[in-house]
């Protein structure tokens, strides 16, 4: 990957990865959007989907009776066997529409005004951009952070639990005070792994960005990811340097993830190996 | 202080409750979604007519077979290599370095994004070759069916007792036939189940093919050239202006849903009974 990528690092040095010029007509690329754009909805999908995991995770542990447990459980991990290619068509043609027609007017109107956040909810309320991608994002790697999170839940040792019981705490007690400290670790090593599939997500952020070279401060604008971008362009990517660029970027992604997903396994490995991950 | 700790209580029930609700409505919006828009788009001629240019209509049947073609290929690559590799890892090198190491790269394999797969694949079989073919459509699926093969094989022969291979090394039989006649058998199901789960995932996988098989609008049985495929079609109708290509696109994107979450669905209801 380093080496198809080798002329795009050669042209533009570390000028690729701050520039945000991305002009395939003057030949020159920059990385700086694309990289924002997987950055901002990355951890914007973790900000919705790990509170989100976690309640799942409680829901299926200790609240739900027994014999819901299960049907639920499957429902959950059908969410993360839907191809990826299926949230985007939904996302282009019900979500992103839903977002323009209901909830984009709503944040103009009430959070657009404000200062400071303000300019994160003004622009044109098109459904497409970063905050829907975001929020697909999230939904997609609910499942991934619930599934883990359940069997992490699962393997306090029940005496620990027994000993917070007997000395009266209420559920919430239990969870904030004997599960969640146990299971740190592996708390944020499920953590990591949601974000290393979130940063990586391909078709489905595709679909709902918009695929605009342009670096906004708005979340309701259109804009890229990495994945995103190499997927749009790549086929249409007429000279060496175009496509050694999309490379290059790939090949960004690819250590990315890698030190995320690296970091995810070895905060999961402390705890013991990791089932139930939905495959 | 005790109506405090009961309200923190009774708020954290709800808020579980409420976030398993939040989770299963996208479920269910999806599913109707989908179902809605392709069971509109659904007709026979779907699997007997190719895939129509702009403006005409017609069907899906190079896509499937493409599909099928790219997809059994990958299956047959990679289900004996990952069955093998899982075998090594739980069994013969179970406490050296580097099957730990193995394992480890294994593990980020798992999860590491697909396009990156994707563009691999290009770099190593696309450019040499000159053009994209099916062939390395097949390739960057089976690189992605193989981990989930190691892994899930590994993981179902960890479960099989050691009274099992003790009791088989006391009779004297040889290593490879307490792992071909005993362990495989009583190891059946999980490795069955990775391989089937590992087929649903890559039945549905756009972002690899889209660098690798492309796509092709006319009937092509050889898998050295591009190869028509669902999700790329898919892909490439539903982000095109076309009415009949929207259409076509809900209609692929029903068939793929319905195979992926049936295969999904059959495979661990059966995985939940068997360990009853």
């Amino acid at each position: 990957m380093a080496w198809g990528g080798r002329l795009a690092f050669e042209t533009f040095g570390w000028g690729f990865i701050s520039s945000r010029e991305w002009d395939a007509v003057s030949g020159s690329f920059g990385a700086l959007v694309p990289i924002y754009g997987t950055i901002v909805t990355s951890l914007l999908a973790l900000l919705i989907a790990v509170p989100v995991s976690l309640g799942i995770a409680l829901f299926l542990t200790d609240i739900a009776p027994r014999w819901l447990r299960g049907p639920i459980g499957i429902a959950i991990e059908l969410l993360a066997a839907i191809p990826s290619i299926i949230y985007g068509m939904w996302g282009l043609f019900e979500f992103a529409p839903f977002m323009a027609s209901r909830v984009e007017p709503w944040l103009n109107d009430h959070l657009g005004p404000l200062p400071v956040v303000g300019a994160l909810f003004s622009g044109p309320p098109i459904g497409i951009g970063l905050l829907t991608g975001s929020i697909v994002l999230g939904i997609m790697i609910i499942p991934f952070i619930a599934a883990v999170a359940r069997d992490v839940f699962n393997a306090v040792p029940p005496t620990l639990k027994e000993a917070a019981v007997a000395l009266g705490s209420t559920r919430w007690e239990i969870l904030s005070r004997v599960t969640l400290p146990y299971a740190r670790s592996a708390i944020i090593g499920a953590v990591f792994l949601g974000l290393g599939r979130a940063l990586g997500e391909t078709m489905a952020v595709t679909f709902v960005l918009g695929n605009a070279h342009d670096l906004s401060a708005s979340l309701l604008m259109p804009s890229n990811s990495i994945a995103a971008a190499i997927a749009n362009e790549f086929t249409e990517a007429d000279t060496e340097l175009y496509r050694s660029s999309l490379i290059a970027l790939a090949f960004i992604l690819f250590i990315v993830t890698f030190l995320v997903l690296t970091a995810a396994r070895l905060m999961l490995a402390r705890i013991g190996s990791v089932h139930g991950q939905p495959h | 202080m005790r109506a405090r700790r009961r309200l923190a209580d009774v708020l954290a029930w709800l808020f579980a409750t409420a976030a398993t609700l939040f989770g299963l409505n996208w479920l269910a919006w999806i599913l109707w979604t989908t179902i809605s828009r392709g069971v509109a788009a659904l007709s026979p001629v779907l699997v007997t007519q190719m895939t129509p240019p702009p403006g005409q209509s017609g069907g899906l049947a190079n896509a499937f077979y493409g599909s099928a073609v790219m997809v059994l290929l990958a299956l047959l690559v990679g289900t004996p290599v990952g069955i093998a590799a899982g075998t090594y890892l739980a069994e013969h090198g179970r406490h050296s370095r580097l099957a730990a190491v193995v394992g480890f790269i294994n593990d980020i394999l798992l999860s590491a994004p697909s396009i990156v797969i994707g563009l691999f694949v290009y770099e190593i079989v696309v450019r040499p070759m000159g053009h994209f073919s099916g062939i390395a459509g097949a390739i960057a699926l089976a690189m992605i069916l193989l981990p989930i093969v190691t892994r899930t094989t590994a993981e179902a022969l960890r479960l099989v007792p050691n009274q099992m291979r003790e009791a088989a090394f006391a009779l004297g039989v040889p290593a490879w036939k307490v792992t071909a006649q005993i362990l495989y058998k009583a190891a059946i199901s999980g490795i069955v189940t990775g391989v089937l789960l590992a087929l649903a995932r890559i039945a549905g996988e756009t972002a690899p093919l889209l660098f690798t098989a492309l796509n092709n609008q006319f009937w092509s049985a050889s898998v050295t050239q591009p190869l028509a495929n669902v999700p790329v079609v898919i892909f490439q109708y539903a982000m095109s202006p076309y009415d009949e290509w929207h259409a076509l696109a809900w209609a692929g994107a029903l068939v793929l849903t319905a195979f992926v979450l049936g295969l999904n669905l059959i495979v661990r209801l059966a995985a939940r009974r068997a360990s009853r």
